[in-house]
């Protein structure tokens, strides 16, 4: 076992514990703190891979933005941040029979994938994949028309955002 | 490779030997030796930090007209000693109903999110804990990380000030994040990477030649994230007390004032290394690395000094103004200034290096005369009307002092 699939496990098992409390601890305050540390755990599963960049765009998004207003929501929506009552309702066997299932088509699925024991490439030296990316991203070649609908889809819903909230006089 | 002009790696070099002729594994030596890096480097910067409260008290004592610290030691030097002591023998209480954990981890994560940034600074050519290609955006993720530690303190303490003094703190720095991002993308544009390195290394005119307006808006906002004067109402005392941090006591406040400072010197490294060349000066950087971090250090520290100047020279203002002039005023200027600089350099890009820098400083001057003509015609109108909405009830009120009479 290399260092770094040690460090892979811990961190994947920090990630899927934080992921479990988000679910299940009653203080919602607590369940979006967690929510962080399994973003941040997911930020380090992409700098494992070499994606910097990708793992600094999780924690300014995905932390610095969507977590805060999360939290920002939770205060104040609510005037006791605690759960009272129980986590799950009658259906929870329809969802864990779903997790389950997903699960298992994944394995099946990943049976036939023999990327497990192969070693990677080694990146040749040189290689910039901020570079890389912002070609793909704005070359008529690669994903510029994705990332155009994709930037108006969001632009529109900006607008609609403040058309909700604009208080007209 | 001697040891004046690569110190970092003939020092690993030589650690690594003693460790590997005693036995230990390589790469078991080079990760202790990261460890040992990073240890040394955060060391270094907690002690600047020491004296970077007393050189605090000494600049704003001068700006007050006082003398500042001046009893303990030559110019008052031990007094940070003094102070620091003070703390750590002070009683940590912890509020009734407090969240533990929580209330714990957050001056941990405000001090870890300003000493998480020196890993992207270069020292010099050499000496840079990593060359990380995406920079700019590291710098807004560390915010991200001190923008969470405020609002984990702020609900933590159970106090409704602390919630509140969060409130408006967090509402600060997401709002200037974003003139900051785009910003951000200015010496990117310049220099074709977001690896500080990289642009400093490209870096052979200052960026804030070629873009005044780029560097102020960057100073403005770096101020903003910090929660400094003249958008420091995040702890306004005579409305919060002392806004987030009013119910830690002892070293966890040590924590997050000084996590303050370094911030503060932090931004004014970055402002150095953005716009004003980093380690570099006129080829000093070339001669020795210990050159390189005086250059550096010597230009945060002015960096810092201005940071302070402003603080200490302005007023607070409200909420309301520090969102208006960020929502309606620097993001519209940042963002078309993006713009501008990525046209011009896209225009200019082949043409000589002087017609170059012309067309950038022209573009920036008149960027920021139109945007300042702009503002003034808008805030006249505004004052036209509240005005116009006073003089009716004010000539009534003459009209019933006449009627006395």
């Amino acid at each position: 076992m290399t260092g770094e699939k040690i460090i892979f496990l811990i961190i994947a098992g920090v990630t899927l514990f934080s992921g479990f409390m988000v679910v299940t601890s009653s203080n919602l305050v607590h369940a979006a703190l967690w929510l962080v540390a399994a973003l941040f755990g997911v930020a380090m599963v992409f700098a494992l891979l070499n994606a910097g960049f990708i793992a600094v765009v999780q924690v300014v998004v995905y932390i610095g933005a969507i977590a805060i207003l999360f939290i920002f929501a939770i205060m104040l929506t609510r005037r006791e941040q605690l759960d009272h009552g129980v986590q799950v309702n009658k259906n929870w066997w329809v969802g864990a029979l779903v997790a389950v299932a997903s699960f298992a088509g994944l394995v099946f699925l990943l049976q036939s994938f023999n990327g497990f024991s192969k070693t990677a490439l080694a990146i040749p030296s040189g290689f910039d994949a901020v570079n890389q990316l912002g070609d793909a991203l704005t070359s008529p070649a690669g994903y510029v028309l994705p990332f155009e609908v994709a930037s108006v889809l969001l632009l529109a819903a900006l607008v609609g955002a403040v058309y909700l909230a604009f208080n007209k006089k | 490779m001697n040891f004046w002009s690569d110190p970092l790696k003939v020092a690993a070099d030589w650690l690594t030997g003693i460790l590997v002729g005693w036995g230990m594994n390589a790469v078991v030596a080079h990760i202790l030796l990261a460890f040992l890096g990073i240890l040394m480097l955060a060391s270094i910067l907690m002690v600047l930090d020491i004296f970077l409260v007393w050189l605090e008290r000494k600049v704003v004592a001068r700006f007050q007209d006082r003398l500042g610290p001046n009893r303990v030691g030559p110019f008052g030097l031990i007094q940070p000693f003094a102070d620091i002591i003070k703390l750590l023998i002070k009683e940590d209480t912890t509020p009734d109903g407090a969240d533990r954990v929580v209330y714990n981890i957050a001056p941990l994560l405000s001090m870890m999110s300003v000493l998480i940034l020196w890993a992207i600074v270069p020292l010099a050519p050499v000496l840079l804990g990593v060359d990380l290609n995406s920079g700019a955006l590291f710098l807004i993720a560390a915010g991200a990380i001190g923008t969470l530690s405020i609002i984990m303190a702020g609900w933590a303490s159970n106090n409704k000030f602390s919630v509140i003094g969060a409130f408006r703190q967090v509402a600060v720095m997401v709002s200037f994040e974003i003139p900051m991002l785009a910003v951000l993308l200015i010496p990117t544009i310049f220099a074709g990477s977001m690896g500080m390195n990289t642009i400093i290394q490209k870096q052979d005119i200052w960026y804030f030649l070629l873009s005044p307006l780029g560097a102020l808006i960057f100073l403005i906002a770096a101020i903003a994230e910090l929660g400094r004067a003249p958008f420091d109402l995040a702890e306004g005392e005579s409305e919060l007390v002392a806004g987030y941090n009013t119910e830690y006591s002892g070293m966890k406040f040590g924590m997050f004032y000084a996590g303050e400072l370094l911030h503060a010197f932090t931004f004014g490294g970055f402002w150095a290394i953005l716009f004003f060349g980093g380690y570099r000066f006129f080829g000093l950087e070339k001669v020795s690395p210990f050159l390189s971090i005086a250059i550096i250090l010597f230009k945060a520290l002015i960096g810092y000094w201005i940071i302070m100047w402003i603080k200490y020279t302005m007023m607070r203002i409200r909420i309301d103004q520090m969102l208006a002039f960020n929502w309606k005023f620097l993001t519209p200027i940042a963002f078309v200034l993006v713009m501008v600089t990525a046209l011009m350099n896209a225009l200019l890009r082949d043409a000589s290096s002087w017609l170059y820098i012309t067309g950038m400083i022209l573009s920036n001057i008149i960027l920021g005369w139109v945007s300042l003509e702009i503002a003034r015609l808008v805030s006249k109108k505004e004052r036209e009307r509240v005005e116009g909405l006073k003089q009716p009830a004010l000539s009534k009120a003459e009209g019933v002092v006449e009627a006395h009479h």
